[in-house]
């Protein structure tokens, strides 16, 4: 996605919620907005990580077309008119954000990521002090055999960074997603607990990229997990450069 | 070609994971054959175990997390093996609306199973399909392969019953 | 091949077919095949064997007829008279009355009447040598024309001619969304790049559909043909049917006609002399309807969980292993041959200003005659249920006719008139969608109709965005309550609010077509959804007010 790599990298120039910006052709939305300061909401989106395009969240308007795009997977075009907010899509944000709450048990006040969590920083950023929508409340299992990491299912929303991460990043391609729909899940190996997975490497990348309490550390206690996600781009830079 | 050292061993000596061999080979053991192999490996076995994922797995040089990922993806895979006898409701639209709801019903109390599960003597499989694609003989079963048009309920649990009764085994 | 050596092949052929006085076609397809129509075409052998009439009578298994719900189906000569509920009883008598081309007076009850709106009204083009042709046999196909307009395209036209006889002829795509072909095949000529592939999208997951497996099962070198004539217009070499795992005989019918393809020449290196090289590989779904989706399609392909990407990029410039490639369903490339034979202004003379030609439905649920028809597009809904499906049984009223599967929606009787095409079935909140068409009498409700579409989607998403895959849920989940009579009216509010927002964000057409079916109903049967939101609320006051005794259920009577 970068277009920093282009060496006839051309600049174009559009209109993001009024500004006027300038950015290298090649950028999607996302990038050219974060890059001008405008913040653009993300779950499954991470700068080092291939696209997704699962959270819908980065959902935008562009001027002349009466659909919505995916920011992160939207490139600039000369001349573009994208508007980040409105109160549609304000609206559709506060949903998806509610469908992920209600769709898995996210308890914050007994969540080692409480206050670290990047759905709960969503959620309050974007307002929603209410679920309006039915809880499903389904019984999800906690693969609590590693020695030093914990997987519990019902706070993964399925945005696969620790998937990506894994496979793309590290190498090792011990996680993927078994299932499909409303019953998706993430699974090691063949659905193994996580300790026979002969393919992991207890890098612990999964865990730093992880944006809930999904993948913590053990032996945290709540609201102590803390996760560093630096190591990404940096990582994807020293690839590219040795390659 | 397999690029790399010889072609992993099967997981057993029975004869059938030849014909899973051959369709790798066929696919040049790429990758991208998952899908084929997996159909080969349940033809052959009837399902897809553990063993069997993990010598696929080996020999097109795909991830654990994948294969596992792909076979629980399509509904048409199976990772249990399957009952001596199929009975296969439709549950397309045609079919749904002609009532092939009520029909699963009925076999599933008369079965004592759910839809996807097998009876405990393994002698039975109920399936769902979403739509075998005989919609103008709506409602559609197929038991044991054979499609029965226009199912009269009553009719198929009479023929369920003397297959659970092992009347039907030669 | 050599190019004359397709005439001669077809000639020896006609020649084979005439020396024989009587042709019986007997129905081989998926549907009759399940009415035992293989003891059907058994039996005559028998006959014929134990008779002596070798010679003179000859008995070839046939693609289907059409009326598939009156099966097996089986057809004298070439058209009349045509049986039908044919048993191996049946036989005998069948050959005692070959001699009279109104058929055995005694068989009056099994007589098809061909004059019937149901064939009268039915224009062939893709499906004019389906119930003629044996699918299995290369030869006979070609005596019926196979083939000649590949030969033609090779020998006498450039890509680009290709590509404007398919843009004049104004074909768009019969997947569903109505793509115009032309242009999909000139942004795929034009892309760059070393290698190209043609995808045929045999994946028919539509629930109420079986167009698709017809053609594969009845015409398959129609299939091959048509992707081997779109390979030269876009510049690729190799070709992938992507064939459902459920549709076991179009598979056996494809790959024979395949392999017979090769043998003759007709696929393989320098096509008939040219230096058009073109392959066809089959690969096998397994069950997903996302499937159907271009790029979930393509991850299929290449051996992945069948899960959609963003686009852009499409598959037009980047596809199957990254490169350019051409997807189109079985039925557009179908009705390619024809095109290229009579010519892009005879197609464009069928059909209204922006959809032409023909389309093919199966026309199933609450109608007299259910099976598949090839219509002209703008014919009216309303006569294909009254004239073509001969109306709903005797003693119920139509209720709804529902198009496009699970990402279509429920028309009512108002409705009925509009002429059948993409943007008028689009104006009605529903879509034209691969053909199916199930008529509903009083005995459905819609709410049920919704549920049954959401259950599917919900279970058919593929999990990776979260308003496909909780928000199906969610919908499922309140339409579930409404039809168990625990809905209150604000649900409906809520209800068109998540199917706005589900259609809006989705990633992929699964999840942004998914709230059709809900809000069709909710358009045009809110009716259906008051009365059960009513009845619950009236049946939960009486169960207050009325004597309950402690253990036993309370009875569910309406007061009113």
């Amino acid at each position: 996605m970068n277009g920093g790599k282009h060496a006839t990298a051309e600049s174009i120039t559009l209109t993001i919620d009024q500004n006027a910006i300038s950015c290298r052709n090649g950028l999607s939305v996302l990038e050219a907005a974060r890059e001008h300061g405008i913040d653009i909401p993300t779950l499954c989106w991470l700068e080092g990580l291939t696209l997704w395009g699962g959270c819908r969240l980065c959902m935008v308007e562009i001027e002349g077309s009466p659909r919505l795009f995916a920011a992160c997977a939207t490139q600039c075009t000369e001349g573009m008119v994208i508007h980040t907010q409105s109160p549609r899509l304000h609206r559709y944000r506060r949903t998806i954000v509610e469908m992920l709450l209600a769709e898995r048990n996210h308890v914050c006040s007994v969540c080692v990521s409480n206050g670290h969590c990047e759905l709960q920083a969503m959620a309050q950023r974007l307002g929603v002090d209410h679920v309006h929508l039915p809880y499903r409340f389904p019984r999800l299992s906690v693969d609590n055999s590693h020695d030093f990491f914990r997987l519990d299912h019902n706070r993964c929303i399925l945005c696969t960074r620790c998937v990506r991460v894994c496979a793309e990043i590290e190498g090792a391609h011990t996680k993927d997603v078994k299932g499909r729909g409303i019953q998706a899940a993430i699974i090691h190996d063949l659905d193994q607990p996580w300790v026979e997975s002969q393919t992991c490497t207890s890098c612990g990348k999964c865990v730093n990229v992880c944006p809930t309490g999904a993948l913590t550390h053990r032996g945290t206690a709540i609201g102590e997990m803390i996760k560093k996600h630096e190591f990404l781009p940096y990582l994807k830079l020293m690839r590219e450069v040795h390659q | 070609m397999y690029p790399t050292g010889p072609i992993p061993k099967p997981p057993s000596d029975d004869k059938r994971w030849r014909i899973v061999e051959a369709t790798m080979r066929r696919n040049g053991f790429e990758p991208q054959a998952l899908i084929e192999s997996l159909h080969s490996v349940q033809q052959a076995m009837g399902y897809l175990d553990e063993p069997a994922m993990k010598w696929v797995a080996a020999c097109l040089r795909v991830p654990l997390s994948k294969i596992q990922g792909v076979a629980t993806f399509y509904h048409h895979f199976t990772l249990k093996p399957q009952g001596k006898h199929t009975c296969v409701v439709c549950l397309g639209t045609a079919c749904y609306i002609k009532g092939s709801r009520q029909i699963l019903e009925s076999v599933q109390s008369q079965l004592g199973i759910q839809g996807g599960q097998t009876t405990a003597d393994g002698r039975v499989s109920l399936l769902v399909a979403r739509c075998i694609g005989a919609c103008g003989l709506a409602p559609a079963t197929v038991l044991d392969g054979q499609v029965l048009a226009k199912t009269d309920t009553d009719l198929l649990l009479k023929r369920l019953q003397s297959v659970t009764d092992g009347k039907a085994e030669s | 091949m050599k190019p004359e050596d397709l005439a001669s092949l077809a000639d020896k052929q006609r020649a084979i077919n005439a020396a024989c006085k009587h042709r019986i076609g007997v129905c081989t397809e998926s549907g009759c095949v399940s009415s035992q129509s293989d003891q059907i075409a058994a039996k005559f052998n028998e006959l014929v064997k134990s008779r002596g009439l070798q010679k003179d009578v000859r008995v070839v298994g046939v693609g289907c007829m059409g009326l598939c719900g009156n099966g097996p189906m089986v057809k004298i000569d070439d058209g009349a008279p045509m049986y039908q509920n044919v048993t191996p009883e049946h036989c005998a008598a069948i050959l005692d009355g070959l001699d009279s081309p109104l058929g055995n007076p005694q068989l009056r009850h099994l007589l098809c009447d061909l004059n019937q709106p149901f064939f009268r009204r039915q224009k062939l083009v893709v499906r004019s040598n389906s119930g003629l042709i044996d699918p299995e046999d290369i030869n006979d196909c070609i005596a019926h024309g196979a083939y000649e307009s590949l030969l033609k395209v090779l020998t006498e036209l450039s890509p680009t001619d290709v590509i404007n006889q398919i843009t004049l002829s104004g074909l768009r795509g019969r997947g569903g969304a109505g793509f115009p072909t032309g242009l999909k095949w000139s942004t795929v000529a034009k892309a760059g790049g070393p290698s190209k592939f043609v995808i045929c999208n045999g994946d028919e997951g539509d629930p109420g559909a079986f167009m698709d497996r017809s053609v594969m099962e009845g015409d398959p070198h129609r299939v091959i043909e048509g992707m081997a004539i779109a390979a030269y217009a876009v510049g690729a070499d190799h070709g992938v049917i992507y064939v459902r795992a459920e549709y076991p005989l179009a598979v056996k019918r494809l790959t024979r006609a395949i392999n017979q393809a090769m043998r003759h020449e007709l696929l393989g290196n320098s096509l008939f002399g040219t230096r058009f090289n073109f392959n066809i590989e089959i690969r096998l779904g397994a069950g997903a309807f996302v499937c159907g989706e271009e790029t979930a399609l393509i991850a299929s392909v290449e051996g992945n969980r069948g899960v959609p990407r963003p686009r852009p990029p499409y598959p037009a410039n980047s596809g199957l292993y990254g490169c350019p490639t051409l997807i189109n369903n079985v039925e557009t490339y179908a009705t390619i041959a024809p095109i290229i034979r009579e010519g892009a202004a005879w197609f464009a003379a069928i059909g209204t200003a922006k959809s032409k030609g023909t389309k093919i439905f199966a026309l199933t649920g609450a109608v007299q005659n259910t099976g598949l028809i090839e219509v002209p597009m703008g014919i009216s809904l309303r006569d294909i249920v009254f004239d073509l499906g001969g109306g709903v049984p005797a003693g119920r009223t139509f209720k709804a006719i529902q198009t496009g599967g699970p990402s279509g929606g429920c028309i009512c009787g108002q409705n009925l008139d509009i002429p059948l095409d993409y943007e008028s079935l689009a104006a009605i909140g529903s879509i034209m969608g691969s053909g199916g068409m199930i008529v509903m009498d009083d005995t459905s409700n819609m709410v049920d109709v919704a549920r049954f579409f959401m259950e599917f989607c919900m279970s058919e998403s593929c999990g990776k965005c979260v308003p496909c895959r909780v928000g199906t849920w969610q919908i499922h989940h309140l339409l579930d309550r409404i039809y168990k009579g625990h809905g209150a009216p604000e649900d409906l509010v809520l209800l068109k609010e998540l199917c706005e927002m589900v259609k809006a964000t989705s990633l992929c057409g699964l999840g942004q077509s998914a709230p059709n079916p809900v809000l069709s109903t909710l358009r045009n049967f809110e009716s259906d959804y008051l009365a059960l939101i009513e009845k619950g609320r009236a049946d939960r006051e009486a169960a207050l007010s009325g004597p309950h005794d402690s253990g036993t259920t309370v009875p569910l009577e309406v007061i009113s």
